[in-house]
């Protein structure tokens, strides 16, 4: 086994700055006699102060790593979730991204699509990007099981060896993707908000957040095929679909014991939801503790509806019983990214700005002048929601003929 | 018959903020606490433990040593004993390298029948080391579980968590549970307990006493690679609108005014 | 501040700021409106083991004296002085027992107390006997191998809510000041009964009732040690558990102390926040100088208790004094401070104001205890 990674710092390097102090996330390094130490018991070798140090002071050394040939991987992949034998859009947006990252590699896109009786699907599926399905059909497949769909899936990818592999940050994808990844051995990245190619290695560069979203990591992994990577709901774009496109189905079907599961489904129950669901919504308009009180919430709906929008909120609001915990939109609640985001009596802490902060347009109203939500907001108004909101809400009435 | 609880000692991230004048990560003071999805993983241990009537609910962590203090506390919360997983070997781990650490502990410790996790830890927020262990070991898994309908020392019929609702699975014993914040409220520590973690001995266990295969640990047993790490960009500076209300608000959905009709 | 707990005291501590913040500040307002007992509060801290902290371990406690009662107290009636009452007024009920029971009572006892399972109350207090608890009505006429007990007692905290009560009545007239005898009673005696809940201005979430007994047949076995000690036992009592009481008013004052460094750096008036000005920076310096005196006496206090000294009741009486006194101050200066937001009960402080008030009153009056203190000081001079 050649000598192990490790990290040290380059003394005659080291000027004493201490940003690298500053940006370990684990408390690791200390000054000491004005050089930076690191200590090795807390350092988990993320390499954030590589990074930060801008006198290149500070080396992150691998193993010596034997070079393995995976010109046999080609190909594009993206897992195409389905419930109840409909495609769901992450699929779409993931074959939006997989399309370019296709295009910049000069290989085929494919969808990989388990199901039964789901075979009419491909066409849609090739209409999105997908220049090959490979399709996998059985009645034991029709809803997801961890056990058959790991089993389906890994056999497909050690047979046709992709080279990246793209799946949804949902229940689903999350649990299947991973649990693949250790049977394959390769590297997986989850929740990208990113994805590139590196022009010269021709790696995937997977772009990530990381505490909270307050430091953002680009990961590859070099050394295993596939490069796997989840992505969250609404962060990739679709693209339109192209009725005229034609594409290859790939059949494949497996002995029984493929489709074995150990747990067993016994029901799937939907719960109704009266109002528009939070995470799919294009637009939000969020209450939070400046609302004052429980009924207040009637100046955000008034809007929401207005705007055919979800009614989100901050976590002071559910805690204090103002509003159903499902609203929740924050670090402990629901991550939303939609096309407008208007946050009423919000301050805007870190943990609720975590679950938003990605939304195209934000709109914040706050009669605080130095809440935090004015650091993310598109556009501020520092004024009593109560004279403003209802103002909107007959503007936007007018303006959308209601 | 063991209960295992998988934690992780993570940095508390509302402490953790971007200091504005040098655009970098500021951690002066942050403490450390168990991560947040683990403290439901550890009561639904505990919890479990009640409705069997008997067994042992074991935390297990893997960490610097620091990360001790997270298990004392779940001992303090009613958990019966704790593993900590230390060794330089095991730094620069991702989850691949972690969830195969974690289930090798988890070979040595055997006769378990659950083994718990929170869903995911709130500093990588990957949510993959709970099926990793489950694949490692080669045992079944429900991921999201929010209830634990139906209990015996053979099966559990679990509810899983859904965008559009739950679905009822049915589940042999021996089995991964990921939990979610629904499944429960935690307990809040006791002094007998809070004495109890004080006292007790927690092991450490290193690559050797637990059998890894060096090339699955650490930095080098990771497939995935950090090349980068920078803070977000700041969302550029937008406008604040000035003047009375009426006039605001009707800027504002003129502005608006493509979002909303598009 | 360092205040040199040991680490079991530090736990006790933080533990018990734990539940005052997750648990008792959110619903403090809600349980002050509508008056009710905090059964769920009390369900948590028996779970914390709050409740065995000054209890001996043999009776499945944590063998802490006064000392970790009186920062437990603290911590909880940061929370709220009125739930936090729940478990130091048992306090107050079961140290009858720990000073003076044997070991059969608190074999029967304590281990159900120590658990949280049951709450206990003090009985002495009556319509016409407060400051003059001789002069109590309340009778306890032995007959063959019992008692029966006949009066009503007035103002008893946690009566209706706990199962045990620790009762002084007179079982010798003629006996004047030693006519008097303590006793434990079962709430579900036949001929125990209580009165409505008093509508009380603060710590409202606290139960307060009449004790009705009413040819209440209670066991020999359940007098606390002799016939006759009776205000013995009281006055005993009253020195363990005077320091709770004190933080109790401590942990009040702590609150306002904390609402007030808040509320006056969000405050602006005149283009400043408010905590710039002088006036308003030596009302916080008096507030937290008294705060902090206040608590080294209840410290100082608690301490000598649980080193075994025998002459407390001054230092009990004055730590008991100073800090009511202080909570009052402290309080009122709180309102003060939050101008007319403080007199609003969406604002925390008027609470804290009616809630310090009682810590005045109850357990001896502050002017009981300075007749305490002084007598004290005049004997121990003419010795």
């Amino acid at each position: 086994m050649s000598n192990s990674a490790n990290i040290k710092i380059i003394d005659e390097k080291c000027t004493g700055c201490t940003l690298c102090v500053k940006v370990c996330p684990f408390g690791a390094i200390e000054m000491k006699d004005k050089k930076a130490v690191i200590d090795l018991s807390k350092c988990t070798l993320c390499g954030a102060c590589v990074e930060a140090c801008k006198f290149e002071a500070i080396i992150l050394k691998k193993s010596d790593e034997k070079k393995v040939d995976f010109s046999l991987y080609k190909d594009v992949w993206v897992f195409c979730e389905q419930k109840k034998g409909e495609i769901q859009s992450i699929s779409y947006e993931l074959l939006g991204k997989g399309r370019e990252l296709a295009d910049k590699l000069g290989v085929d896109l494919c969808g990989i699509l388990l199901g039964d009786k789901i075979n009419d699907k491909c066409q849609d599926l090739i209409a999105r990007g997908a220049d090959k399905i490979y399709l996998v059909e059985s009645p034991k497949l029709s809803a997801y099981q961890d056990e058959p769909y790991t089993e389906v899936l890994t056999r497909l990818v050690q047979k046709y060896k992709p080279e990246i592999v793209l799946c949804g940050a949902t229940v689903i994808g999350r649990s299947l993707i991973s649990r693949v990844a250790v049977k394959v051995r390769a590297g997986l990245t989850a929740d990208c908000t990113g994805l590139d190619i590196d022009p010269d290695e021709k790696l995937l560069l997977q772009t990530r957040p990381a505490f909270g979203g307050n430091i953002m990591a680009t990961i590859i992994t070099p050394n295993t095929r596939p490069q796997m990577s989840t992505v969250r709901h609404k962060v990739m774009k679709e693209m339109d679909p192209s009725s005229g496109r034609k594409g290859e189905i790939v059949k494949e079907e497996f002995p029984d014991d493929v489709y074995l599961s150990r747990s067993m489904l016994l029901d799937i129950v939907e719960e109704v939801e009266e109002t528009i669901n939070l995470t799919e919504a294009d637009i939000i308009v969020s209450g939070g503790r400046g609302l004052g009180a429980p009924e207040n919430f009637s100046i955000i709906r008034e809007l929401a509806l207005t705007l055919n929008a979800a009614v989100g909120a901050s976590r002071s609001a559910v805690d204090a019983d103002w509003i159903p915990y499902s609203h929740q939109v924050g670090q402990t609640g629901k991550t939303v990214c939609p096309k407008l985001y208007i946050a009423c009596g919000i301050s805007g802490q870190i943990q609720h700005l975590i679950g938003m902060k990605s939304s195209d347009v934000i709109v914040a109203i706050n009669k605080d002048p130095d809440a935090p939500i004015f650091s993310v907001a598109t556009y501020g108004i520092v004024e009593d929601l109560f004279k403003v909101v209802p103002k909107l809400t007959e503007h936007f009435k007018k303006i959308l003929g209601k | 018959m063991k209960i295992l609880v998988l934690i992780k000692q993570v940095p508390e991230t509302t402490d953790v903020k971007i200091d504005p004048v040098t655009n970098t990560l500021k951690r002066e003071g942050v403490q450390s606490i168990i991560n947040p999805f683990d403290m439901y993983a550890i009561e639904e241990a505990l919890r479990i433990k009640e409705r069997l009537g008997g067994g042992e609910v074991v935390a297990i962590s893997m960490g610097p040593p620091q990360a001790k203090d997270a298990l004392a506390e779940a001992i303090s919360m009613g958990c019966d004993s704790a593993v900590l997983l230390s060794d330089r070997k095991f730094a620069g781990s991702d989850t691949y390298a972690t969830s195969y650490t974690l289930s090798q502990a988890v070979r040595k410790i055997g006769d378990f029948k659950i083994i718990l996790c929170g869903k995911q830890a709130s500093d990588g927020d990957t949510a993959q080391v709970g099926p990793g262990i489950s694949t490692h070991l080669d045992i079944p898994q429900v991921t999201y579980v929010k209830k634990i309908e139906e209990l015996t020392p053979d099966k559990a019929r679990v509810e899983r968590m859904t965008e559009e609702g739950y679905d009822i699975i049915e589940i042999p014993l021996p089995a991964v549970f990921t939990v979610v914040k629904e499944i429960n409220e935690p307990r809040l520590p006791s002094l007998k307990g809070k004495m109890r973690a004080k006292k007790a001995e927690i092991p450490v266990w290193t690559a050797e006493d637990i059998s890894c295969d060096e090339e699955k640990i650490g930095l080098d047993g990771s497939p995935t690679r950090v090349v980068k790490v920078f803070t977000p960009p700041p969302r550029e500076g937008g406008q604040i609108l000035e003047g009375e209300p009426e006039e605001v608000a009707r800027q504002l959905a003129e502005f608006l005014k493509d979002v909303v009709v598009g | 501040m360092d205040y040199l707990l040991t680490e079991e005291q530090q736990m006790i501590k933080d533990l018990c700021r734990q539940i005052a913040e997750e648990k008792i500040k959110p619903v403090a307002a809600e349980y002050d409106e509508s008056g009710e007992f905090a059964w769920d509060i009390i369900k948590i801290l028996a779970e914390s083991d709050v409740f065995g902290i000054y209890i001996p371990e043999q009776y499945g406690g944590m063998g802490g004296g006064v000392m970790d009662l009186a920062i437990a107290t603290e911590e909880l009636s940061w929370g709220c002085g009125g739930i936090s009452l729940g478990f130091a007024a048992t306090g107050l009920g079961t140290f009858p027992i720990l000073l003076f029971g044997n070991e059969e009572q608190k074999q029967k006892y304590l281990p159900d107390i120590a658990s949280g399972k049951k709450l206990a109350a003090f009985c002495l207090t009556e319509a016409e006997a407060g400051s003059d608890a001789g002069s109590i009505k309340t009778t306890a006429k032995k007959e063959g191998d019992h008692y029966v007990l006949n009066g009503t007692k007035q103002w008893i905290t946690n009566a209706g809510e706990a199962e045990v009560y620790t009762v002084v009545a007179i079982t010798d007239k003629s006996k004047g000041a030693r006519g008097a005898s303590a006793f434990i009673v079962d709430k579900d005696t036949p001929g125990v009964s209580f009165g409505k809940k008093e509508n009380k201005m603060g710590i409202r979430s606290s139960a307060t009732r009449e004790v009705i007994f009413t040819d209440c047949k209670i066991p020999r076995e359940n007098l606390l040690g002799k016939e006759g000690l009776g205000f013995i036992v009281a006055m005993k009592t009253f020195d363990s558990s005077r320091p709770g009481v004190a933080a109790q008013a401590l942990g009040i004052a702590q609150r306002a102390l904390d609402e007030v460094l808040k509320y006056t750096h969000e405050r602006r008036q005149f283009g400043q926040a408010i905590s710039s000005f002088q006036g308003v920076q030596f009302m916080i310096a008096d507030m937290a100088t008294q705060l902090e005196a206040a608590r080294a006496l209840i410290y100082s206090a608690a301490r000598m208790i649980d080193s075994g000294a025998k002459n407390i009741a001054k230092v009990s009486a004055m730590c008991k004094m100073y800090a009511s006194d202080a909570a009052m101050k402290i309080t009122t200066d709180a309102v003060q401070l939050f101008g007319g937001y403080g007199y609003m009960k969406e604002y925390p402080v008027e609470k804290l104001m009616r809630d310090a008030k009682i810590t005045q009153i109850y357990e001896g009056t502050n002017q009981i205890q300075r007749g305490v203190i002084a007598s004290s000081c005049i004997k121990e001079s003419l010795s």
